[in-house]
């Protein structure tokens, strides 16, 4: 407040007015966070009948029990952790040892594969040709097809590879070498070891395009024990039902009709826990991290 | 930086758009992208020629959008992309 009061009368009003603005939009985007969270929390009628406006209406848990007892949001739930694990694992790998391979200034040919991989960012064939070589791969209706294509995001390519650039000195290549290191052993020794806040950056941006991902999935996969938990929350959203032959008991069913709302609030809260429990724990380096690619001096 | 991303600037995505789609509004929701999935793969009808020809000239039109940014850039102030 000190440093407030010392600034000049102009700098005062345009920080007001930018503090104003920002909150306008804060409040925009905060609304519909705590409308779900409260709609998750009401009854099923007053969802429907449009009672809850910022706080829940009648608070009951019957939203979350019909979610949690639909043996769908389970095999979902399995499936996007599973190709959120395996998928940010195979691209942090591949993106690091491509990185790595990158920086070196030695590599025959590196100028060469930097522009072919970079000319994917440009221009690429679009919806169809991929899906034809996809399917002419045999990776339809597998789980291979939400790992393997697109493990290289080249924007995280090129952040990676000007990290390692301007991080590493060459002079730690070159004492290594003089001590006899192999390459693999200098990557897997020396390089990765001080690329932590790299690897967590990558960690971060992979993992939530995995988790959110849907498109891939509702193309190539159909069969509904591959389904990311994304794919049962677009059925709900679109159709406002679940799909009832999944559910065994006559009586449930009929409650599910009543409560089609609440269902779609609590399915989302349900799929947002997992990011949000572990946002916090990777937060301190995704501040530090996104800049981390970007030429220094 | 601006010229990579001048690149996609006829690529909103189709992910969020597809989602808020419903016959109501189909009328100014209707992107490059939505389309060329509808034509492709959701309908009975696919027609893979009809919506490979609208996607690699969406991509060729990035691409002379890209060359001309570069060119721009290169006369305007001699730093350009390649």
């Amino acid at each position: 407040m000190q440093a407030f009061k010392n600034q000049s009368y102009r700098d005062k009003v345009f920080y007001i007015i930018i503090l104003v603005i920002l909150s306008l939009f804060f409040l925009a985007v905060l609304y519909p966070c705590i409308f779900v969270v409260s709609a998750s929390f009401s009854s099923g009628t007053a969802v429907q009948a449009g009672k809850v406006v910022l706080w829940p209406v009648d608070v009951s848990l019957e939203g979350y029990r019909t979610v949690l007892n639909t043996p769908d949001v389970w095999t979902g739930y399995a499936n996007s952790i599973f190709y959120t694990v395996v998928g940010t694992l195979i691209n942090v790998c591949m993106t690091m040892v491509a990185a790595y391979c990158l920086s070196r200034n030695d590599l025959p040919g590196g100028n060469g594969l930097m522009l072919l991989f970079t000319f994917t960012m440009f221009f690429s064939g679009g919806l169809i040709p991929t899906y034809i070589v996809i399917r002419q791969l045999g990776m339809i209706n597998t789980r291979w097809v939400l790992l393997l294509p697109g493990a290289i995001g080249v924007y995280n390519l090129i952040v990676a590879r000007t990290f390692i650039r301007n991080s590493i000195p060459l002079e730690l290549l070159e004492a290594s070498q003089i001590d006899g290191c192999s390459d693999i052993k200098y990557f897997l020794r020396v390089v990765l070891p001080l690329s932590k806040a790299i690897v967590a950056v990558m960690v971060l941006f992979y993992g939530v395009g995995h988790w959110n991902a849907y498109f891939s999935a509702m193309i190539y996969l159909h069969r509904k024990e591959l389904y990311p938990l994304t794919l049962f929350l677009r059925q709900i959203l679109m159709s406002s039902q679940i799909d009832p032959g999944t559910v065994q008991d006559p009586e449930m069913q009929q409650r599910l009709q009543e409560m089609v709302g609440v269902i779609k609030y609590a399915l989302i809260m349900v799929s947002m826990i997992p990011v949000l429990v572990v946002y916090p724990f990777v937060q301190r380096y995704f501040v530090t991290g996104v800049m981390i690619g970007s030429v220094k001096g | 930086m601006l010229i990579p991303v001048i690149g996609n600037i006829m690529n909103i995505g189709c992910e969020k758009v597809l989602l808020m789609q419903n016959d109501l509004n189909l009328n100014y929701s209707e992107i490059v992208s939505t389309y060329v999935y509808k034509v492709g793969l959701s309908s009975g009808i696919t027609d893979f020629s009809l919506s490979t020809a609208i996607g690699m000239f969406n991509s060729v039109i990035n691409f002379s959008l890209l060359t001309t940014a570069n060119l721009v850039s290169r006369k305007l102030s001699g730093s350009a992309l390649f």
